[in-house]
Protein backbone atom coordinates (compact mmCIF):
# COMPACT_ATOMS: atom_id res chain seq x y z
CA UNK A 1 0.00 0.00 0.00
CA UNK A 2 2.80 1.95 0.84
CA UNK A 3 4.07 2.00 -2.79
CA UNK A 4 1.00 4.11 -4.16
CA UNK A 5 1.54 7.80 -3.27
CA UNK A 6 4.87 6.92 -4.37
CA UNK A 7 3.23 5.94 -7.69
CA UNK A 8 0.98 8.76 -7.54
CA UNK A 9 3.82 11.21 -7.80
CA UNK A 10 5.71 8.88 -10.62
CA UNK A 11 2.27 9.85 -12.76
CA UNK A 12 1.91 13.59 -11.69
CA UNK A 13 5.77 13.66 -13.04
CA UNK A 14 4.84 12.18 -15.85
CA UNK A 15 1.83 14.88 -16.40
CA UNK A 16 3.86 17.19 -15.54
CA UNK A 17 6.83 16.44 -18.40
CA UNK A 18 4.01 15.93 -20.57
CA UNK A 19 2.08 18.99 -20.10
CA UNK A 20 4.64 20.89 -18.41
CA UNK A 21 5.48 23.58 -21.00
CA UNK A 22 1.75 24.62 -21.76
CA UNK A 23 1.20 24.83 -18.02
CA UNK A 24 3.65 27.72 -17.87
CA UNK A 25 2.34 31.58 -17.69
CA UNK A 26 -0.04 31.04 -19.78
CA UNK A 27 -2.71 29.35 -17.63
CA UNK A 28 -1.78 31.10 -14.76
CA UNK A 29 -4.57 32.97 -13.57
CA UNK A 30 -4.58 36.41 -13.32
CA UNK A 31 -4.57 37.23 -9.90
CA UNK A 32 -1.60 34.17 -9.54
CA UNK A 33 0.23 35.89 -12.60
CA UNK A 34 0.05 39.79 -10.72
CA UNK A 35 1.47 38.24 -7.56
CA UNK A 36 3.83 36.07 -9.11
CA UNK A 37 5.57 38.94 -10.95
CA UNK A 38 5.56 41.63 -8.94
CA UNK A 39 6.87 39.28 -5.71
CA UNK A 40 9.09 38.11 -7.83
CA UNK A 41 9.96 41.78 -9.11
CA UNK A 42 10.12 43.32 -5.82
CA UNK A 43 12.42 40.71 -4.29
CA UNK A 44 15.05 41.71 -6.82
CA UNK A 45 14.41 45.46 -6.15
CA UNK A 46 14.93 44.47 -2.60
CA UNK A 47 17.89 42.83 -2.67
CA UNK A 48 20.01 45.20 -5.34
CA UNK A 49 21.23 48.24 -4.27
CA UNK A 50 22.20 49.64 -7.55
CA UNK A 51 18.62 50.03 -8.21
CA UNK A 52 17.59 51.59 -5.26
CA UNK A 53 19.87 54.21 -6.02
CA UNK A 54 18.80 54.70 -9.28
CA UNK A 55 20.64 52.64 -11.59
CA UNK A 56 18.55 53.37 -14.98
CA UNK A 57 20.01 51.27 -17.17
CA UNK A 58 19.56 47.80 -14.52
CA UNK A 59 16.01 48.68 -13.65
CA UNK A 60 14.81 49.09 -17.39
CA UNK A 61 16.22 45.40 -17.86
CA UNK A 62 14.33 44.00 -15.36
CA UNK A 63 11.48 45.97 -16.39
CA UNK A 64 12.13 44.65 -20.02
CA UNK A 65 12.81 40.97 -19.03
CA UNK A 66 10.01 40.12 -16.25
CA UNK A 67 7.65 43.21 -16.51
CA UNK A 68 7.01 43.76 -20.52
CA UNK A 69 5.85 40.35 -21.60
CA UNK A 70 2.76 40.26 -19.85
CA UNK A 71 1.49 43.64 -21.06
CA UNK A 72 -0.33 44.66 -23.84
CA UNK A 73 1.39 47.58 -25.75
CA UNK A 74 -0.78 48.18 -28.06
CA UNK A 75 -3.89 47.63 -26.60
CA UNK A 76 -2.97 49.75 -24.10
CA UNK A 77 -1.98 52.54 -27.01
CA UNK A 78 -5.17 52.49 -28.70
CA UNK A 79 -6.87 52.84 -25.14
CA UNK A 80 -4.80 56.14 -24.69
CA UNK A 81 -5.47 57.30 -28.16
CA UNK A 82 -9.27 56.44 -27.85
CA UNK A 83 -11.43 58.02 -30.85
CA UNK A 84 -8.20 59.54 -32.56
CA UNK A 85 -6.79 56.31 -32.64
CA UNK A 86 -9.12 55.45 -36.44
CA UNK A 87 -6.76 58.21 -37.69
CA UNK A 88 -3.85 56.69 -37.69
CA UNK A 89 -2.18 54.51 -40.39
CA UNK A 90 -0.95 51.02 -39.87
CA UNK A 91 2.71 52.22 -39.74
CA UNK A 92 1.90 54.74 -37.63
CA UNK A 93 0.05 53.19 -35.60
CA UNK A 94 3.30 50.88 -34.98
CA UNK A 95 5.47 53.80 -34.38
CA UNK A 96 2.69 55.27 -32.06
CA UNK A 97 3.01 51.34 -29.54
CA UNK A 98 6.45 51.61 -30.15
CA UNK A 99 7.17 55.46 -28.47
CA UNK A 100 4.17 54.82 -25.79
CA UNK A 101 5.47 51.32 -24.61
CA UNK A 102 8.93 52.78 -24.41
CA UNK A 103 7.54 55.74 -22.66
CA UNK A 104 5.32 53.72 -20.14
CA UNK A 105 8.48 51.54 -19.23
CA UNK A 106 10.48 54.16 -17.93
CA UNK A 107 7.63 55.49 -15.68
CA UNK A 108 7.29 52.27 -14.96
CA UNK A 109 10.99 51.69 -13.90
CA UNK A 110 11.10 55.40 -12.24
CA UNK A 111 8.59 54.52 -9.93
CA UNK A 112 9.97 50.68 -9.70
CA UNK A 113 13.36 52.38 -8.49
CA UNK A 114 11.16 54.77 -5.87
CA UNK A 115 10.17 51.41 -4.14
CA UNK A 116 11.22 50.84 -0.39
CA UNK A 117 10.08 48.64 1.58
CA UNK A 118 6.10 49.22 1.38
CA UNK A 119 3.75 45.67 1.50
CA UNK A 120 1.68 45.17 -1.29
CA UNK A 121 -1.82 43.52 -0.19
CA UNK A 122 -3.40 41.30 -2.52
CA UNK A 123 -7.23 41.57 -2.67
CA UNK A 124 -9.22 38.65 -3.46
CA UNK A 125 -10.36 38.36 -7.09
CA UNK A 126 -13.78 38.46 -7.82
CA UNK A 127 -14.31 36.28 -11.66
CA UNK A 128 -16.35 33.85 -13.24
CA UNK A 129 -14.97 30.96 -15.27
CA UNK A 130 -15.80 32.54 -18.60
CA UNK A 131 -14.74 35.76 -18.13
CA UNK A 132 -12.05 37.24 -20.53
CA UNK A 133 -11.24 40.42 -19.05
CA UNK A 134 -11.10 40.78 -14.94
CA UNK A 135 -9.94 43.85 -12.99
CA UNK A 136 -7.11 42.72 -10.47
CA UNK A 137 -6.44 44.89 -7.41
CA UNK A 138 -3.57 45.19 -4.69
CA UNK A 139 -3.02 47.85 -2.33
CA UNK A 140 0.33 49.36 -1.29
CA UNK A 141 0.20 49.80 2.78
CA UNK A 142 2.70 52.44 3.42
CA UNK A 143 3.39 54.28 7.05
CA UNK A 144 2.05 57.09 7.73
CA UNK A 145 -0.84 57.19 5.04
CA UNK A 146 -3.68 55.85 3.54
CA UNK A 147 -3.17 52.68 1.57
CA UNK A 148 -2.36 52.89 -2.27
CA UNK A 149 -4.81 51.30 -4.70
CA UNK A 150 -3.03 49.25 -7.46
CA UNK A 151 -5.23 48.08 -9.76
CA UNK A 152 -4.52 45.97 -12.87
CA UNK A 153 -6.71 45.29 -16.01
CA UNK A 154 -6.25 42.49 -17.57
CA UNK A 155 -7.44 40.50 -20.75
CA UNK A 156 -7.51 36.81 -21.47
CA UNK A 157 -5.46 36.03 -24.82
CA UNK A 158 -4.00 32.94 -26.50
CA UNK A 159 -0.65 33.79 -24.88
CA UNK A 160 -2.17 33.96 -21.33
CA UNK A 161 -3.51 37.09 -19.41
CA UNK A 162 -2.19 40.23 -20.46
CA UNK A 163 -2.11 43.73 -18.66
CA UNK A 164 -3.94 46.58 -20.67
CA UNK A 165 -3.84 49.04 -18.35
CA UNK A 166 -3.19 50.06 -14.21
CA UNK A 167 -4.60 52.21 -12.24
CA UNK A 168 -2.58 53.97 -9.24
CA UNK A 169 -5.01 55.20 -6.77
CA UNK A 170 -7.30 55.14 -9.29
CA UNK A 171 -5.79 57.10 -11.84
CA UNK A 172 -5.09 55.00 -14.68
CA UNK A 173 -1.47 55.67 -16.08
CA UNK A 174 -2.89 55.42 -19.95
CA UNK A 175 -6.05 56.78 -20.31
CA UNK A 176 -4.42 59.45 -18.07
CA UNK A 177 -2.61 60.82 -21.60
CA UNK A 178 -5.91 60.98 -23.42
CA UNK A 179 -6.72 64.12 -23.25
CA UNK A 180 -3.31 65.90 -23.96
CA UNK A 181 -2.22 63.04 -27.02
CA UNK A 182 -6.09 64.09 -28.27
CA UNK A 183 -5.03 68.04 -27.75
CA UNK A 184 -1.90 67.34 -30.07
CA UNK A 185 -3.13 65.11 -32.84
CA UNK A 186 -5.99 68.49 -33.21
CA UNK A 187 -2.90 70.91 -33.20
CA UNK A 188 -0.32 68.58 -35.32
CA UNK A 189 -1.82 65.32 -36.30
CA UNK A 190 -0.35 61.99 -35.90
CA UNK A 191 2.91 62.70 -37.01
CA UNK A 192 2.71 65.65 -34.49
CA UNK A 193 2.16 63.06 -31.74
CA UNK A 194 4.65 60.74 -32.94
CA UNK A 195 7.18 63.62 -32.61
CA UNK A 196 6.63 64.77 -29.46
CA UNK A 197 6.53 60.99 -27.86
CA UNK A 198 10.04 60.82 -29.74
CA UNK A 199 11.16 63.85 -28.75
CA UNK A 200 10.31 63.14 -24.77
CA UNK A 201 12.03 59.48 -25.18
CA UNK A 202 15.23 61.22 -26.44
CA UNK A 203 16.05 63.09 -23.12
CA UNK A 204 18.09 60.92 -21.10
CA UNK A 205 15.74 59.16 -18.17
CA UNK A 206 19.17 58.84 -15.82
CA UNK A 207 19.50 62.60 -15.48
CA UNK A 208 16.37 63.21 -13.98
CA UNK B 1 -20.47 87.15 20.68
CA UNK B 2 -17.23 86.44 22.52
CA UNK B 3 -14.27 87.31 20.43
CA UNK B 4 -12.78 83.85 20.00
CA UNK B 5 -16.22 83.41 17.62
CA UNK B 6 -15.80 86.80 16.12
CA UNK B 7 -12.43 85.92 15.00
CA UNK B 8 -13.14 82.22 13.67
CA UNK B 9 -16.85 84.46 11.44
CA UNK B 10 -13.98 87.09 10.27
CA UNK B 11 -11.67 84.48 9.44
CA UNK B 12 -14.77 82.03 7.68
CA UNK B 13 -15.75 85.60 5.86
CA UNK B 14 -12.14 86.20 4.62
CA UNK B 15 -12.07 82.33 3.41
CA UNK B 16 -15.59 82.82 1.25
CA UNK B 17 -14.28 86.38 0.23
CA UNK B 18 -11.12 84.69 -1.64
CA UNK B 19 -12.74 81.57 -3.09
CA UNK B 20 -15.56 84.26 -4.48
CA UNK B 21 -12.36 86.65 -5.90
CA UNK B 22 -10.79 83.52 -7.93
CA UNK B 23 -13.83 82.14 -8.89
CA UNK B 24 -14.65 85.53 -10.18
CA UNK B 25 -11.33 86.27 -11.75
CA UNK B 26 -11.87 82.78 -13.42
CA UNK B 27 -15.22 83.75 -15.26
CA UNK B 28 -13.57 86.90 -15.98
CA UNK B 29 -10.32 84.83 -17.70
CA UNK B 30 -13.32 82.14 -19.31
CA UNK B 31 -12.26 83.85 -22.91
CA UNK B 32 -8.80 83.18 -22.71
CA UNK B 33 -7.07 81.10 -24.68
CA UNK B 34 -8.46 77.70 -24.37
CA UNK B 35 -7.62 74.14 -26.05
CA UNK B 36 -11.25 73.54 -26.24
CA UNK B 37 -10.91 70.78 -23.25
CA UNK B 38 -14.74 71.40 -21.81
CA UNK B 39 -13.59 70.33 -18.24
CA UNK B 40 -10.67 73.20 -18.41
CA UNK B 41 -12.83 76.26 -19.48
CA UNK B 42 -10.40 78.74 -17.86
CA UNK B 43 -6.90 77.01 -19.26
CA UNK B 44 -5.34 80.36 -19.70
CA UNK B 45 -5.85 81.28 -16.29
CA UNK B 46 -4.81 78.57 -14.68
CA UNK B 47 -1.43 77.71 -17.14
CA UNK B 48 -0.26 81.03 -15.88
CA UNK B 49 -1.08 80.01 -11.71
CA UNK B 50 0.58 76.50 -12.42
CA UNK B 51 3.45 78.44 -13.79
CA UNK B 52 3.74 80.39 -10.44
CA UNK B 53 2.87 77.40 -8.12
CA UNK B 54 5.51 75.24 -10.01
CA UNK B 55 7.93 78.55 -9.35
CA UNK B 56 7.39 78.75 -5.90
CA UNK B 57 7.68 74.95 -5.28
CA UNK B 58 11.23 75.09 -6.78
CA UNK B 59 12.10 78.32 -5.33
CA UNK B 60 10.85 77.26 -1.66
CA UNK B 61 8.98 74.72 -0.52
CA UNK B 62 10.61 71.89 -2.60
CA UNK B 63 14.30 72.71 -1.46
CA UNK B 64 13.17 72.82 2.13
CA UNK B 65 11.32 69.50 2.05
CA UNK B 66 13.80 68.01 0.42
CA UNK B 67 16.37 68.84 3.26
CA UNK B 68 13.67 68.02 6.05
CA UNK B 69 13.43 64.74 4.03
CA UNK B 70 17.62 64.43 4.31
CA UNK B 71 17.51 65.33 7.67
CA UNK B 72 14.97 63.64 9.78
CA UNK B 73 15.23 59.58 10.12
CA UNK B 74 12.18 57.92 8.51
CA UNK B 75 10.44 57.26 12.15
CA UNK B 76 10.53 61.07 13.04
CA UNK B 77 9.24 61.36 9.37
CA UNK B 78 6.68 58.94 9.81
CA UNK B 79 5.71 60.53 13.49
CA UNK B 80 5.41 63.77 12.04
CA UNK B 81 2.76 62.19 9.35
CA UNK B 82 0.70 60.20 11.66
CA UNK B 83 0.81 63.35 14.14
CA UNK B 84 -1.07 65.33 11.50
CA UNK B 85 -2.97 62.30 9.55
CA UNK B 86 -4.49 61.90 13.12
CA UNK B 87 -5.65 65.44 13.76
CA UNK B 88 -7.86 65.12 9.87
CA UNK B 89 -8.91 62.01 11.17
CA UNK B 90 -11.97 63.66 13.17
CA UNK B 91 -12.84 65.52 9.72
CA UNK B 92 -12.56 62.58 7.70
CA UNK B 93 -15.44 60.88 10.10
CA UNK B 94 -17.51 64.00 10.44
CA UNK B 95 -17.57 63.47 6.12
CA UNK B 96 -18.00 59.83 6.40
CA UNK B 97 -21.31 60.77 8.42
CA UNK B 98 -22.50 63.35 6.25
CA UNK B 99 -21.92 60.89 3.40
CA UNK B 100 -24.40 58.45 4.94
CA UNK B 101 -21.16 55.82 6.08
CA UNK B 102 -21.78 55.86 9.85
CA UNK B 103 -19.67 52.43 10.02
CA UNK B 104 -16.38 54.54 8.45
CA UNK B 105 -17.36 57.48 10.39
CA UNK B 106 -17.07 55.28 14.25
CA UNK B 107 -14.31 53.85 12.55
CA UNK B 108 -12.52 56.71 12.05
CA UNK B 109 -13.19 58.36 15.42
CA UNK B 110 -12.22 55.00 16.58
CA UNK B 111 -8.73 56.09 15.36
CA UNK B 112 -9.07 59.01 17.27
CA UNK B 113 -9.02 57.75 20.70
CA UNK B 114 -6.99 54.70 20.24
CA UNK B 115 -4.47 57.00 18.71
CA UNK B 116 -4.61 60.29 20.55
CA UNK B 117 -3.98 57.97 23.56
CA UNK B 118 -2.38 55.12 22.94
CA UNK B 119 -0.75 56.38 20.20
CA UNK B 120 0.25 59.04 22.48
CA UNK B 121 -1.17 62.65 20.71
CA UNK B 122 -1.19 60.61 17.55
CA UNK B 123 2.42 59.85 16.67
CA UNK B 124 2.00 56.28 16.47
CA UNK B 125 -0.62 54.55 14.40
CA UNK B 126 -1.72 52.02 16.36
CA UNK B 127 -5.22 52.09 14.91
CA UNK B 128 -4.29 50.54 11.89
CA UNK B 129 -2.43 47.77 13.03
CA UNK B 130 -6.21 46.95 15.05
CA UNK B 131 -7.46 47.10 11.40
CA UNK B 132 -8.96 50.44 11.79
CA UNK B 133 -8.26 51.19 8.00
CA UNK B 134 -7.40 55.27 7.56
CA UNK B 135 -9.78 56.88 5.10
CA UNK B 136 -9.19 59.99 3.28
CA UNK B 137 -12.22 62.26 2.78
CA UNK B 138 -13.06 65.70 2.92
CA UNK B 139 -16.12 68.18 2.27
CA UNK B 140 -15.50 68.22 -1.22
CA UNK B 141 -15.84 64.70 -1.66
CA UNK B 142 -19.14 65.17 0.42
CA UNK B 143 -20.44 67.45 -2.19
CA UNK B 144 -19.75 65.12 -4.63
CA UNK B 145 -21.29 62.41 -2.81
CA UNK B 146 -24.33 64.51 -2.92
CA UNK B 147 -24.54 64.85 -6.49
CA UNK B 148 -23.18 68.25 -6.95
CA UNK B 149 -20.87 67.78 -10.13
CA UNK B 150 -17.18 69.10 -10.65
CA UNK B 151 -17.33 72.28 -12.45
CA UNK B 152 -14.68 73.93 -14.13
CA UNK B 153 -11.20 72.78 -13.42
CA UNK B 154 -9.35 75.92 -11.33
CA UNK B 155 -5.75 75.72 -10.34
CA UNK B 156 -5.77 78.34 -6.99
CA UNK B 157 -2.69 79.98 -6.01
CA UNK B 158 -0.41 78.22 -3.36
CA UNK B 159 -3.41 75.15 -3.23
CA UNK B 160 -3.10 73.84 -6.64
CA UNK B 161 -5.44 71.89 -8.37
CA UNK B 162 -8.97 72.12 -7.58
CA UNK B 163 -12.57 72.23 -8.89
CA UNK B 164 -15.04 74.55 -8.17
CA UNK B 165 -16.76 72.18 -6.21
CA UNK B 166 -13.86 70.88 -4.16
CA UNK B 167 -13.04 75.17 -4.26
CA UNK B 168 -16.15 75.22 -1.89
CA UNK B 169 -14.97 72.22 -0.13
CA UNK B 170 -11.45 73.63 1.08
CA UNK B 171 -13.08 76.71 1.98
CA UNK B 172 -15.27 74.43 4.94
CA UNK B 173 -12.03 72.02 5.31
CA UNK B 174 -10.21 75.09 6.36
CA UNK B 175 -12.88 75.96 8.61
CA UNK B 176 -12.70 72.96 10.42
CA UNK B 177 -8.61 72.83 10.43
CA UNK B 178 -8.02 72.54 13.77
CA UNK B 179 -4.39 73.17 13.23
CA UNK B 180 -5.78 77.37 12.22
CA UNK B 181 -7.89 76.90 15.00
CA UNK B 182 -4.79 76.87 17.66
CA UNK B 183 -5.36 81.07 19.32
CA UNK B 184 -0.93 80.75 19.92
CA UNK B 185 0.53 82.31 16.73
CA UNK B 186 3.53 80.87 17.12
CA UNK B 187 2.64 77.34 17.72
CA UNK B 188 0.05 77.49 14.76
CA UNK B 189 2.00 79.05 12.20
CA UNK B 190 5.21 76.25 13.39
CA UNK B 191 2.52 73.49 12.81
CA UNK B 192 1.18 75.34 9.36
CA UNK B 193 4.44 75.69 7.91
CA UNK B 194 5.33 71.64 9.04
CA UNK B 195 2.19 70.24 8.25
CA UNK B 196 3.04 71.79 4.18
CA UNK B 197 6.24 70.84 4.18
CA UNK B 198 5.95 67.29 5.74
CA UNK B 199 3.12 66.90 2.97
CA UNK B 200 5.25 68.14 0.04
CA UNK B 201 8.42 65.43 1.22
CA UNK B 202 5.46 62.52 1.26
CA UNK B 203 5.31 63.87 -2.47
CA UNK B 204 8.67 63.95 -3.54
CA UNK B 205 9.03 59.99 -4.83
CA UNK B 206 5.67 60.77 -6.88
CA UNK B 207 7.17 63.85 -8.75
CA UNK B 208 10.54 61.88 -10.54
CA UNK B 209 7.73 59.30 -11.92
CA UNK B 210 5.49 62.22 -12.95
CA UNK B 211 8.56 63.89 -14.78
CA UNK B 212 8.98 60.98 -15.96
CA UNK B 213 5.86 60.08 -17.44
CA UNK B 214 4.37 63.45 -18.42
CA UNK B 215 4.56 65.14 -22.09
CA UNK B 216 2.88 68.44 -20.69
CA UNK B 217 3.07 68.11 -17.36
CA UNK B 218 0.15 70.54 -16.55
CA UNK B 219 -2.46 68.40 -18.45
CA UNK B 220 -0.83 65.41 -16.90
CA UNK B 221 -1.88 66.68 -13.53
CA UNK B 222 -5.01 67.84 -14.40
CA UNK B 223 -6.62 65.07 -15.68
CA UNK B 224 -4.55 62.91 -12.58
CA UNK B 225 -6.44 65.32 -10.37
CA UNK B 226 -9.75 64.51 -11.77
CA UNK B 227 -9.74 61.03 -12.02
CA UNK B 228 -8.44 60.82 -8.89
CA UNK B 229 -11.08 62.97 -7.34
CA UNK B 230 -13.91 60.72 -9.31
CA UNK B 231 -12.32 57.86 -7.88
CA UNK B 232 -12.30 58.91 -4.10
CA UNK B 233 -16.02 60.24 -4.69
CA UNK B 234 -16.68 56.76 -5.20
CA UNK B 235 -14.19 55.49 -2.74
CA UNK B 236 -12.12 53.32 -5.16
CA UNK B 237 -15.26 51.85 -7.09
CA UNK B 238 -16.08 54.34 -9.92
CA UNK B 239 -17.81 53.07 -12.77
CA UNK B 240 -15.46 52.63 -16.04
CA UNK B 241 -16.05 54.67 -18.62
CA UNK B 242 -13.11 54.44 -20.64
CA UNK B 243 -14.05 52.34 -24.02
CA UNK B 244 -11.81 50.73 -26.86
CA UNK B 245 -11.88 52.18 -30.32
Amino acid sequence: MKRIPGLLGLLGLCFSVIFGPSAGAADLAPDVLVKDVTSEVLDIVRKDKDIRNGNTPKVLELVETKVVPHFNFARMTRLALGRDGKQATPAQMTTLVEEFRTLLVRTYSKALSEYRDQEIVYKPLKMAPTDTDVKVRTEIRQSGGKPVQLDYYLEKTAAGWKVYDMEVGGVSLVTNYRSSFSQEIRANGIDGLIHSLQAKNKTDPAKK
Amino acid sequence: MTKVQDMKRNKARAGLRSTLMVLAMSSLLAGCATSGNPKDPVEGFNRAMFAFNEGLDAAIIKPVAKGYDAVLPTPVRTGVTNFFGNIADFFIGVNNLLQGKPDQAASDLGRVLVNSTIGILGIFDVATGAGLEKHEEDFGQTFGRWGVGDGAYVVLPFFGPRTVRDTAGLVLDSMADPVADIDHVPTRNTLLALRIVDTRADLLPADKVIEEAALDKYSYIRDGYLQRRRNLVHDGNPPREQADY
